[in-house]
């Protein structure tokens, strides 16, 4: 099982830990083995330790240490905020942030669908047994 | 003509404290004294001196002085003030109440009486809560808020909550048992009309928005994996 996801410069990635944590950013330059300057289009470009990133599958094209605004255009380029919205593991974040951010009235209203939606399920479910076995 | 601005600032900068950049003469001129004394004839304006208090008759020497000097302690001028209300509650917003008899209903807040606590009601057809009053402290506020502009609360304050005084009668030993099945009274009329004027226009409000007739209903319970300091009410 070889390594599918490498630290490059233009690898996207997911900081997991500190102040800046469930940001995205951006391997901009690798310092030492163990340490990269990234950056991000709404953050000032600082040094990380790899241990605080996460990998992810988005690799964009930039040259080592581009600009500030060469950064920019090739993140709109490779069009990264809608690749990391539309993949699994972005969704399952937006997920987890919507479902901290409910309202105690909104849990109840999120329980009555939930029990809607089992009682419409096994309503199926039971016609489907009936067809079955008739 | 733009009003004058009225001047807060001294005129006599502090070199350092007590001690004032410029002189007294200095200062006579610079607020004007000069002025103000040439406009109103050569002296400052003055408001006439008060009529002196009428001499009381006077007081007879009491017969009696006490035999040493008791310190009479200083009148106390402090008036409570009710509690500091927290900012998340407002007339309208649904809390959940954390102990007593009706712990984890949702109900309505209606307002803060003068003692600091809170005026609390189900409404009563919905989840059996009454007009009640309830400890801040014992409360959660959760940030749903109900329409109560048609609620009049006016007439409600602490006196209207306190228990009426039994009137004491010497009873004998033989009747003391029997008077004690009489001490359960029944609700009186008018309070269950208070119930229904306060309530009739918040049930109107709460059909309005869909669920929240269930949810006022619903007792509020914590389940597994459920964290109180991470969730948001």
């Amino acid at each position: 099982m070889p390594f599918k996801r490498y630290v490059e410069i233009g690898r996207v990635a997911l900081v997991n830990y500190g102040k800046e944590y469930g940001r995205l950013v951006v391997i901009v330059d690798v310092i030492d083995q163990n340490r990269a300057l990234v950056d991000a289009p709404d953050m000032v470009r600082g040094q990380m330790n790899f241990k605080r990133l996460s990998l992810t599958d988005i690799k964009i094209d930039i040259p080592r240490v581009p600009k500030k605004k060469t950064l920019i255009d090739a993140m709109e380029a490779a069009d990264v905020k809608n690749k990391w919205e539309n993949s699994s593991w972005g969704r399952k974040l937006i997920v987890q942030k919507r479902r901290a951010a409910l309202n105690d009235f909104d849990r109840f209203k999120v329980m009555l669908a939930k029990i809607k939606r089992g009682g419409a399920i096994r309503q199926e479910l039971a016609k489907l047994k009936k067809a079955s076995s008739a | 003509m733009a009003p004058k601005k009225v001047r807060t600032a001294s005129r006599n900068p502090c070199l350092i404290p007590g001690i004032g950049k410029f002189s007294r003469s200095k200062m006579y001129h610079k607020r004007g004294i000069w002025a103000i004394k040439a406009k109103h004839g050569g002296s400052f304006p003055k408001h006439d001196p008060k009529p002196a208090p009428a001499a009381t008759a006077a007081v007879k020497p009491t017969k009696f002085y006490p035999a040493d000097d008791v310190k009479m302690p200083i009148p106390n001028r402090r008036k409570p003030k009710p509690t500091k209300l927290r900012a998340s509650i407002t007339p309208g917003t649904v809390l959940i109440l954390l102990a007593g008899r009706f712990m984890g209903k949702r109900v309505v807040f209606l307002k803060q009486l003068p003692s600091g606590l809170l005026l609390v009601t189900g409404p009563f057809k919905v989840n059996g809560v009454p007009l009640r009053r309830v400890n801040q402290a014992y409360v959660i506020a959760t940030s749903t808020k109900v329409d109560i502009s048609g609620v009049n609360t006016d007439k409600f304050d602490d006196k209207y909550f306190t228990k009426e005084k039994k009137k004491k009668t010497i009873k004998g030993e033989g009747e003391f048992f029997e008077n004690e099945k009489e001490e359960t009274k029944a609700l009186p009329q008018d309070k269950k009309d208070d119930q229904k004027y306060v309530d009739t226009p918040l049930i109107k409000a709460i059909e309005a928005v869909q669920d929240l007739k269930a949810y006022l209903g619903a007792r509020f319970s914590l389940r597994s994996g459920m964290k109180p300091h991470e969730l948001v009410f």
